[in-house]
């Protein structure tokens, strides 16, 4: 018996995205910038599913835009305004806590323009000081504002509400990277750039969607084509798939996040039980479904592994379960240990009972690896 | 009160994460409250773990520095939380 408790970027397919998905792919296989009927017929499902993402995100319809991917979504955002705004300055203001993606991008050589980042701390918790970022937000030449709606690897929510503010008082603009968040906890409420990640919530892969309000500034970094945005245009299944799972876990959000906030809070007090174990991220202001917690002494690979061995998948930021060495830049700005570290989250799918047995095996898991680590009664 | 003056060093260099954290753990237990203790680790994890391992366990991280390419050095002085 496999639990999968690892449903952070990656959730199970909704059923609502995989009806969604059979059905375009019948009737939504063929290229929607054809003039014949078979090319319209994918052109209205495209368009239906830009119009309920639009209505999901609080956006219209023509500020939606849809990419291959999320990484895609985040790189076009940050690297077309830049490109826009390149007179303004060069300067992309972003919390240490940020995606890779994001950060990638800010850092990116572009013609005529030398990078350069203002990096703002985060506290113990991972929240992003918000008077910090405002003060970054008002030096000169600042291209672009970024920021998390929450961040993924400890569940922290941001101070959104103030930045954006500041970026308005500014005059720059402000993306936001709801890609954990969306489908879990309310589309937020002031942006000027908004990116999402569909596979978050249960919808397919190989989709990302970024919204863009039409008073940006903006200009391609990349080659023209008839998408302007994300060159290629998107899969046609994808995209309604994304769109009618959305919807869904829209419907019944309520009703999950209590009920996924319960389990969390059982999660979070019986792993604190663990002897010398830190729980990370706020504890009340926070997703619904996503924990995370390390374990002194413990190597957070060979923990992954003895998990995996009992059946349980789960996620990790520490650097031994990375493809570099380096550990997560998450907590290593929070300042909490990195090592013997486990992040849970939740999927809709998750039972009580999935969770109570994770949790009953959880202290034999962190006692065999400490034991073969030599590290009983430090 | 400690005659300590030059802190003893726990050389972890090459030991991957958690080791240098352990290492330096079975060497606090050893010693009095007020030691100072200087760990030399390779593994980038360490930079991060050494001072949370102290606040965890009620020890002061007095200095850190790269001493040698790739090389780290944190000191602690042990607190009333050593056991």
């Amino acid at each position: 018996m496999r639990t999968h408790l690892d449903n952070g970027g990656d959730a199970p397919l909704h059923p609502a995205a995989r009806a969604a998905y059979l059905r375009a792919l019948d009737d939504g296989w063929a290229d929607p910038r054809r003039l014949h009927a078979e090319g319209r017929r994918a052109a209205v499902l495209l368009g239906a599913a830009r119009e309920s993402l639009a209505a999901s995100l609080g956006a219209r319809t023509e500020e939606v835009h849809l990419a291959a991917s999320h990484t895609a979504a985040l790189h076009a955002g940050v690297l077309a305004v830049r490109t826009g705004r390149r007179r303004r300055g060069p300067v992309v203001v972003l919390p240490r806590i940020e995606r890779a993606a994001v950060r990638h991008a800010a850092e990116l050589a572009l013609p005529g323009v030398e990078p350069r980042t203002e990096l703002v701390d985060v506290d113990r918790a991972g929240r992003v000081d918000a008077e910090a970022m405002a003060a970054a937000l008002a030096l000169p030449g600042v291209a672009l504002a970024c920021l998390q709606q929450a961040n993924g690897e400890v569940g922290t929510c941001q101070p959104l509400a103030r930045v954006a503010e500041a970026a308005r008082a500014a005059s720059v603009p402000l993306l936001v990277d709801a890609g954990a968040a969306l489908g879990h906890v309310p589309a937020p409420a002031a942006w000027d750039l908004l990116a999402a990640d569909p596979a978050d919530w249960g919808g397919p892969r190989g989709v990302g969607v970024l919204a863009v309000r039409s008073r940006v500034r903006w200009g391609r970094s990349w080659p023209q084509d008839p998408e302007p945005w994300f060159p290629g245009g998107v899969s046609v299944p994808a995209a309604f798939a994304a769109a009618a799972s959305l919807e869904a876990v829209t419907a019944d959000r309520q009703a999950e996040d209590e009920r996924r906030r319960a389990l969390v809070a059982r999660v979070r007090a019986s792993v604190a039980r663990i002897p010398d174990t830190e729980v990370v991220g706020d504890p009340q202001d926070r997703l619904p479904h996503v924990v995370t917690f390390s374990f002194l002494y413990v190597d957070g690979e060979a923990l992954v592994t003895e998990l995996d061995r009992a059946g349980f998948g789960v996620g990790s930021g520490s650097a031994c379960t990375a493809s570099t060495l380096e550990p997560s830049h998450v907590l290593a700005a929070m300042g909490v240990l990195t090592h013997g570290n486990v992040r849970i989250a939740l999927d809709r799918t998750t039972s009580e009972d999935d969770v109570d047995r994770f949790l009953a095996e959880l202290p034999r898991a962190v006692a065999r690896v400490r034991s073969m680590l030599g590290a009983e009664g430090l | 009160m400690s005659e300590v003056t030059e802190p003893e060093t726990v050389d972890a260099r090459g030991l991957r994460c958690p080791l240098p954290v352990v290492r330096l753990a079975a060497a606090a237990r050893e010693r009095p409250d007020g030691s100072l203790l200087r760990v030399l680790a390779t593994d980038p994890a360490a930079r991060h773990d050494v001072p949370a391992w102290a606040r965890m366990r009620g020890h002061v991280v007095v200095g850190a520095a790269e001493v040698a390419t790739g090389v780290w050095a944190v000191t602690v002085r042990l607190g009333p939380g050593a056991r």
